[in-house]
C-alpha cells in the first residue's frame, strides 16, 4: 500500500544517540547497526564494519514520523506540489511514510488515476508514499466509489477529505461496503448548513473582527453522527484533523463504549488558538479552524489520554498569489510536513504541556496502526526507519528552508526549537542536515 | 500596526522613515480621539469662512480607492481632501484593472508607484488596507473593510454625540439591529468604550454575534430597553449581505414589526442617528428619521471635518509629536 522508487537500502551505524522507543521499552544511549536497510543490533560501541557512520551524540533517535493526512496536489496543481517535491518534503521533516489525500483534478476515484499515481510513486518518491482514494465518485457526496477494485489497486483508505459525506444514508453504505476492503474510511466532519461560509472559529474573536463564524458544532453534530453510524454498522473509522472539545468528548465516549474509532490532531490545533487570526494573517486560515484555548487544552488532554491517537499535518499546499489576499479570499490550508516537529517541540514539549514520548508515539507508531501499516520500531529485525533530533537547534523559519514547492507556512519568520537532523526511511538515508 | 504579523519578510514596510494608518479604533488612544476631536472643530469652525478651502495640503497627493459603492464616504474623503488643498484622485472598482481580474496587491502597487502620501481604501473584504499598508509607502486609511472596521465613521459619531450632547463619558447608546454584518457597529463599540460611553446592542438573535459581549458590552433581543438609551443608533438592515436562505430573520416585515425604530418606541428627546444608508421603512420609522431629533445630517456633515482631521493628523503631526505608535500606528 507504500510506494516509493527503488534505491540501494544502505548500511549504516548511528553512533551515540538518545533512542526512544516507548513501545519497545527503550530509552537509552545506544548505538543502532542498520545491515542492508534492516535494525541488526542495538548496543553499545557497536562495531562499524565499513558501514557508514552517523556521529549522533547528543540527539535523540526515534522511529521516523508517519503522516496520515497530506495533500499532494498531484494531478492538477503540479505548481503547488508534487510527488518529488512533496515526498522530499516529507524526508526534510522526518517521515519515513506518507499517506496523500484524493481530493486533487481529477479525483482519485478510478483504479486507473489511483494506478497512475502509483506509478509516478515508484518512480520519484522520496520516501514510501500511500494514496487514498475518494469515498464517492468526484467526492459529490452522492454514488460510491468502486472501493472494492481500488483496495486492489493499492489504495490505503478511502475518504473524501476536503467535503463531508453530508447524506447519513450514503455514509452508512460506505461503512457497510467498506468493511469487504478491510482499508480505513476516514472522515471530513463538517455539517455545512452550520460551517457556510464560515472563515473562523466563532466566538469572541470572530464577533469582534467579524468574520464569519465556523461554529464547534459544525463539526461535533457530524462527528456524533459518524460515530453513531459506526457503533451501529459495528465498523471502524477514522476521523480527521479534531479541532473541537465537543468532538474529542463525543470520541471518548464512543471509544469508551467499544466503537473502533481513531483521531488525528494537527500540529496547528495543538499550537495555536483563534488569537491568531487577529493578525489577519491567511496562512494561519484552515479548515477546521484554529478554535478557543479550551478547545486546544482539550485537544492536548486527548493527545495525551490516547483518545486521539495520531497526528496529522494536514499538509496543504497554497500557490503564493493565492495566499497574498485579504483573509477572506485566501483557500484553507497551511503546509505543514517540514515544520511539524519542530512546532510541537516548541509550543507543547518545551512548555510541559505533552511529553517528549507521547508527540513521538503519535507522529508514528500511532498514526500507523490507525491505518493498519507496520509501526516503525526501533528493534533487531525491523525494517530501519529513523528520524535523528537535534532537541537543542534553535532557528528561524524562513522560504528558503522549504523543499515544499509552497511556502504557506504559519511559522515563517519564527524562531523555533527541535530540528531534523537525518531521516532513514525504509533503510536509505532520505534526508540528512 | 504593531500586532500585524507580517506575512513575508519581502513585503514589510521600510523602517524609516515612520509611516502611520488609520486602519482600525482598536489601535487609538483616547487621548489620540480627543486630539482627533478637537482638530475637527477646529476646522469646523473654518469651514464657515466664505472661502472654505484652506493651504494646509497643498502638493500632497491622497488617492481614494473604493472597491464598494459609497455616497457618504468616497464624496467626503474627497472633499476632505480637497478643503485641505491636496491633489486627489478617485479609482472604483468598476472600470479599473480589478474588472481584468488584477489582485488587490497589483492594484495597490500600482496606485503607489505615484507616491500617493495618502491612500484611503474601502473593500468588502476585512483586512484589505493592511495589504495596502504592506505593499506601498503611503499612510492608509480604512474606509471600510468587510465587516470589520469603519473607524472614520466611529470618529464622526463620536464627534456628532459630543457636540450634540456635550459629553462622550457615561454615555449611554444604544446600537439597533443588524450587529453581524456591521463594521460600523464594531468601530463603534470599541470608540464608545474608549471614551467611557456605555454601549447596549439589540437586535435578532441571529444578528447578534456570539461573544460579541467580549468587546465590552452588552446584547439584548428586547427593543424596550432602547426608551433608557440617550443615544438610539440604528443601523442599516443589509439586505445585499443577506444571503440567501440563511434565515437571520423570518421576514424584513418581522423585523419591522419588531424591531424598527419607531416613535413609540422612543422617550420624547432622545436623540437618534443612522450612518446611511436609510431603509425607510425598516429599521427607522420615516417619522423618527425626519424628526429634529435625528441628528443624519448633523453626522454627513460631521464626516466631513472628522475625515480633514484624520487626513491633516497624519500628515501634518510627524512622528516626534505623536505620543503614542499605536494611534495611527506605526506598521
Amino acid at each position: 500500500m507504500l510506494f516509493a522508487k527503488d534505491a540501494p537500502r544502505e548500511d549504516i551505524v548511528v553512533r551515540g544517540a538518545r533512542v526512544i522507543d516507548t513501545a519497545a521499552g527503550v530509552d537509552a544511549v545506544l548505538d543502532v547497526r542498520v545491515d542492508d536497510g534492516v535494525i541488526a543490533a542495538l548496543g553499545q560501541n557497536l562495531d562499524t564494519n565499513s558501514h557508514q557512520v552517523i556521529d549522533a551524540e547528543g540527539l535523540v533517535l526515534a522511529p521516523a514520523f508517519v503522516d496520515p493526512h497530506v495533500h499532494l496536489r498531484t494531478p492538477g496543481r503540479e505548481d503547488e506540489e508534487t510527488i518529488a517535491s512533496g515526498t522530499a518534503a516529507a524526508a526534510a521533516g522526518g517521515y519515513c511514510a506518507i499517506l496523500a489525500m484524493p481530493n486533487t483534478d481529477p479525483v482519485v476515484d478510478s483504479a486507473a488515476t489511483l494506478g497512475s499515481l502509483i506509478e509516478a510513486a515508484r518512480a520519484e518518491a522520496e520516501i514510501p508514499v500511500g494514496f487514498l482514494a475518494a469515498i464517492t465518485k468526484g467526492q459529490s457526496g452522492a454514488e460510491l466509489t468502486e472501493m472494492g477494485e481500488l483496495a486492489a489497486a493499492g489504495a490505503v483508505g478511502f475518504s473524501d477529505d476536503g467535503v463531508p459525506v453530508a447524506a447519513p444514508g450514503l455514509m452508512r453504505r460506505a461503512l457497510q461496503y467498506g468493511s469487504v476492503t478491510g482499508r480505513r474510511i476516514a472522515l471530513h466532519c463538517e455539517e455545512r448548513t452550520l460551517s457556510r461560509d464560515g472563515q473562523m472559529h466563532e466566538g469572541e474573536v470572530s464577533a469582534e473582527l467579524g468574520f464569519t463564524g465556523y461554529p464547534s458544532v459544525a463539526e461535533s453534530l457530524m462527528v456524533e453522527r459518524d460515530l453513531a453510524l459506526a457503533a451501529y454498522e459495528r465498523q471502524p473509522l477514522h476521523l480527521l484533523h479534531l479541532s473541537a472539545w465537543e468532538s474529542v468528548q463525543a470520541l471518548r465516549r464512543a471509544r469508551a463504549e467499544g466503537v473502533q474509532a481513531t483521531a488525528e490532531v494537527t500540529p496547528h490545533h495543538l499550537c495555536l488558538t483563534d488569537e491568531a487570526i487577529r493578525s489577519l494573517d491567511p496562512n494561519f486560515k484552515m479548515n477546521p479552524p484554529l478554535r478557543s484555548g479550551s478547545d486546544r487544552t482539550a485537544l492536548i488532554e486527548g493527545l495525551k489520554d490516547g483518545t486521539i491517537v495520531a497526528i496529522a499535518t494536514d499538509h496543504a499546499p497554497h500557490a503564493r498569489h493565492e495566499k497574498e489576499v485579504p483573509f477572506e479570499a485566501a483557500p484553507f490550508g497551511v503546509t505543514g510536513l517540514e515544520t511539524a516537529f519542530a512546532a510541537l517541540y516548541t509550543h507543547v514539549v518545551e512548555p510541559g504541556l505533552v511529553p517528549l514520548e507521547v508527540v513521538l508515539e503519535r507522529m508514528s507508531a500511532g498514526p500507523a496502526r490507525a491505518y493498519g501499516l507496520d509501526e516503525p520500531r526501533i528493534a533487531v529485525g525491523s525494517a530501519a526507519n529513523l528520524v535523528l533530533l537535534d532537541l537543542n537547534a534553535s532557528y528561524r523559519i524562513t522560504e528558503e528552508t522549504f523543499r515544499s514547492r509552497s511556502v504557506n507556512s504559519w511559522l515563517l519568520g519564527e524562531t523555533v526549537k527541535g530540528k531534523v537532523r537525518a531521516t532513514i526511511a525504509a533503510g536509505r538515508v532520505a534526508y540528512s542536515s | 500596526m504593531a500586532e500585524i504579523r507580517v506575512m513575508r519578510e519581502d513585503l514589510r514596510p521600510p523602517a524609516s522613515p515612520p509611516r502611520r494608518h488609520f486602519i482600525s479604533i482598536k489601535d487609538v488612544t483616547r487621548d489620540d480621539v480627543e486630539r482627533l476631536l478637537a482638530t475637527a472643530r477646529t476646522l469646523e469652525r473654518s469651514m464657515e469662512r466664505e472661502v472654505k478651502k484652506l493651504p494646509t495640503l497643498k502638493g500632497r497627493l491622497v488617492i481614494n480607492v473604493f472597491f464598494e459603492s459609497s455616497t457618504r464616504t468616497s464624496s467626503s474623503f474627497e472633499l476632505a481632501a480637497k478643503r485641505l488643498s491636496a491633489d486627489t484622485m478617485s479609482i472604483k472598482s468598476s472600470g479599473s484593472s480589478v474588472d481584468k481580474g488584477e489582485s488587490l496587491k497589483d492594484t495597490a502597487i500600482t496606485l503607489g508607484a505615484y507616491d500617493p502620501d495618502v491612500i484611503v481604501i474601502r473593500h468588502p473584504q476585512i483586512g484589505a488596507p493592511n495589504l495596502v499598508a504592506r505593499v506601498t509607502a503611503a499612510h492608509v486609511v480604512n474606509a471600510g473593510d468587510g465587516k470589520h472596521q469603519h473607524p472614520t465613521q466611529a470618529l464622526l459619531d463620536l464627534y456628532t454625540m459630543r457636540e450634540e450632547l456635550g459629553r462622550l463619558e457615561g454615555l449611554h447608546v444604544a446600537i439597533v439591529g443588524d450587529v453581524l454584518h456591521s463594521r460600523v457597529a464594531r468601530s463603534l463599540i470599541q470608540a464608545l468604550s474608549l471614551m467611557g460611553a456605555h454601549v447596549t446592542l439589540v437586535g435578532p438573535p441571529a444578528l447578534l454575534p456570539r461573544g460579541i459581549e467580549a468587546m465590552g458590552c452588552e446584547a439584548t433581543t428586547d427593543i424596550s430597553v432602547i426608551a433608557g438609551a440617550d443615544v438610539v443608533y440604528v443601523l442599516r438592515m443589509q439586505r445585499e449581505r443577506m444571503q440567501e436562505g440563511a434565515n437571520y430573520v423570518p421576514s424584513l416585515r418581522e423585523y419591522t414589526a419588531r424591531w424598527g425604530v419607531t416613535p413609540e418606541r422612543l422617550r420624547p428627546g432622545q436623540k437618534v442617528m443612522h450612518p446611511g444608508p436609510m431603509n425607510r421603512g425598516v429599521e427607522i420609522d420615516p417619522r423618527v428619521a425626519d424628526h429634529a431629533d435625528a441628528l443624519i445630517e448633523t453626522q454627513v456633515r460631521a464626516g466631513l471635518v472628522t475625515r480633514m482631521a484624520v487626513l491633516y493628523d497624519l500628515l501634518t503631526t510627524g512622528p516626534i509629536e505623536v505620543k503614542t505608535q499605536s494611534v495611527l500606528e506605526v506598521a
